[in-house]
């Protein structure tokens, strides 16, 4: 049996008192919510917080507000299953609901939480395995050791942002509401997000995301499209985001973001740049579906090799951007390849 | 630390007194004794831990007990009735649905959960209802056609009619994107390649 390591959990009842107790054990503690990510990780010796602050008894975490009209807030307690399926978000943030709805499979869907999926941590070959698989191997400067296994000379980990919803919302314009014991603060999404695989996430260690934020809607439309190996269960290991607002014929606004290239969501601002005042021609679509490519720098560290995947961005934007355009050829998320 | 927790499993309270930091799967096997409920891979990859919670399909080995209090957990121990198997369980057996059966309890309530929000799923709505739940014998086809079967009795026999057409709001119906790119979500169970995508084929 792969068991959890001990632990003292606490199931405050508001994000005030869930803050406090993060603030109160420092370093020994974590915040847990679908423990999905966290205790697959805890089984592995990934993570041996010596406190856990159970999420799931905290009602204001919970629940979908607004319209696409006026803008949307979304609880970060808020599971997968009920962001695929909120017909809000199906109507106004598509790709939203088809990022949620392609995380792992439907298990995991109904337990995992959208602030757990903003916050999974990052996944490379040598570290998403049992701690004696990593001992054998003699381990990295991930977890327990001072060398990376992938880029042996680099001074850094390079393991892989492997979020589904984080380029979405990224591609959205969405905000993120952090709630700390001293205070609260609302950053931009992106700011979240720094290109490092052991410290991905800016936010200090005690802030809990609260809300995601995300604005009107409107005249926006978006697409994800994922490549894994099989259609169910597996991370993504090269996410597309696009969001367009349309000027009539024309692009008006344009947001391309790529997940699994990075230790972060990497924005390709040049591709976006090449859709604004344009009409979406076969022509501008290969266009920018090659300057799309240019950001995509995926290493060796995840399924697949990584010039398949670099390849398949220019492939994945193509189809996302004919999806969004009308054109024949849009579309297939979850590829398979043999 | 242990917590005394009350636990209702299939209907009945049970209390318990465990260290907190056992998985809802392993109370189950080990302090209940409830072993229909398969321990597999401990790291949500294969499905076969699958319990329901209030109705919805969840892995046991991911799940803390403590955060369960008040809720209704169901195992496969909890499916037939009054000494009479589940339709599921007599159409799984009818059709050799089961080979080695290590994955059939976790199947088996997945496809109760859906039947239950969908007396007539189509056959793709059950392979994505099933699309959490790995069998390395069957190859899926027997394991389609037995929800199948049940679901045709179940729903003949009157049973669930007054859920028929009640569908809940967006669930499961296609998505604007799912109508958009056809085959956007399609999951593969039952169209894997031979050889392709064994569960512990990639680290995850
Ligand atoms: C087999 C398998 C397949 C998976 N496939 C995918 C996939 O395809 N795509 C994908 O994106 N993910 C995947 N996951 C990862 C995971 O299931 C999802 O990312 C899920 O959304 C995590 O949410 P959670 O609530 O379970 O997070 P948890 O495990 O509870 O937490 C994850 C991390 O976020 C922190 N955290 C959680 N909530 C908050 C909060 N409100 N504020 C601050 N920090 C917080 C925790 O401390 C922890 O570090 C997979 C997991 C498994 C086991
Ligand atoms: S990228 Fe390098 S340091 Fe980071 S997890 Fe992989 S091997 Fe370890
Ligand atoms: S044992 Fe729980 S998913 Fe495999
Ligand atoms: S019957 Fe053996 S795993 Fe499914």
């Amino acid at each position: 049996m792969m068991r959890l390591p001990p632990f003292t959990y606490l199931a405050p009842r508001t994000l005030h008192a869930a803050a406090t107790a993060l603030a109160e054990h420092g370093a020994d503690a974590m915040p847990v919510a679908g423990g999905t990510d966290l205790f697959p990780n805890m089984k592995r010796r990934q993570f041996e917080p010596k406190v856990l602050v159970g999420l799931r008894g905290i009602r204001e975490l919970t629940g979908i507000r607004g319209r696409g009209r006026e803008g949307m807030t979304l609880g970060a307690g808020t599971t997968l299953s009920a962001v695929a399926a909120h017909p809000e978000i199906v109507a106004h943030y598509g790709a939203l609901a088809t990022a949620a709805g392609l995380v792992s499979s439907p298990q995991l869907r109904n337990m995992g939480t959208l602030g757990g999926n903003v916050c999974v941590d990052t996944r490379c070959n040598y570290y998403n395995q049992s701690h004696e698989w990593r001992k054998a191997i003699g381990f990295c400067m991930k977890k327990d050791g001072d060398i990376c296994l992938v880029a042996p000379g680099s001074s850094r980990c390079w393991a892989v942002s492997s979020s589904d919803t984080a380029p979405v919302l990224w591609s959205l314009g969405a905000r993120v509401r952090l709630v700390g014991a001293s205070g609260e603060r609302v950053v931009p999404l992106e700011a979240l997000y720094r290109d490092d695989g052991i410290q991905y996430l800016t936010k200090q260690p005690g802030e809990l995301v609260a809300d995601i934020v995300l604005p009107p809607a409107d005249g926006w439309t978006s697409a994800y499209l994922k490549l894994r190996r099989r259609g169910s269960f597996d991370f993504p290991v090269l996410g597309v985001a696009v969001a367009l607002r349309m000027d009539g014929d024309r692009v008006g606004e344009a947001r391309i973001v790529l997940g699994a290239v990075a230790s972060q969501p990497r924005p390709a601002p040049d591709a976006a740049a090449a859709l604004a005042g344009e009409r979406l021609t076969p022509e501008l679509i290969t266009r920018v579906a090659d300057l799309a490519a240019g950001p995509s720098k995926p290493l060796d560290n995840t399924d697949f090799t990584h010039p398949y995947r670099k390849k398949m961005t220019r492939v994945f934007v193509a189809r996302a951007l004919r999806a969004l355009a009308g054109l024949p050829g849009g579309g297939r998320a979850a590829e398979e390849v043999a | 630390m242990k917590s005394r927790l009350s636990l209702s499993v299939n209907g009945e309270a049970h209390d318990v007194l465990v260290p907190v930091h056992k998985t809802l799967l392993e109370v189950l096997r080990e302090d209940l004794g409830l072993i229909g409920t398969k321990h597999g891979c401990e790291l949500g990859e294969c499905g076969t831990c699958t319990v329901l919670v209030d109705g919805e399909p969840v892995l046991s080995c991911l799940a803390l007990p403590a955060d369960l209090g008040g809720r209704e957990i169901l195992t496969v121990e909890g499916m037939a009735e009054g000494g009479r198997l589940h339709p599921l369980q007599q159409a799984f057996a009818e059709l050799g649905a089961a080979q080695c059966g290590y994955c059939t309890p976790g199947i088996l309530v997945t496809a109760k959960a859906l039947l239950a929000g969908r007396p007539t799923p189509t056959r793709q709505e059950i392979k994505e209802a099933l699309a959490g739940n790995l069998c390395r014998c069957t190859g899926y086809t027997k394991i389609l056609d037995a929800v199948e079967l049940a679901s045709l009795r179940l729903d003949h026999s009157g049973l669930t009619s007054p859920n028929v057409g009640r569908r809940r709001p967006g669930e499961g119906a296609p998505t604007a994107n799912e109508t958009d790119h056809s085959g956007l979500t399609s999951p593969n169970v039952g169209r894997r390649r031979p050889g392709e995508g064994a569960p512990t084929a990639n680290p995850t």
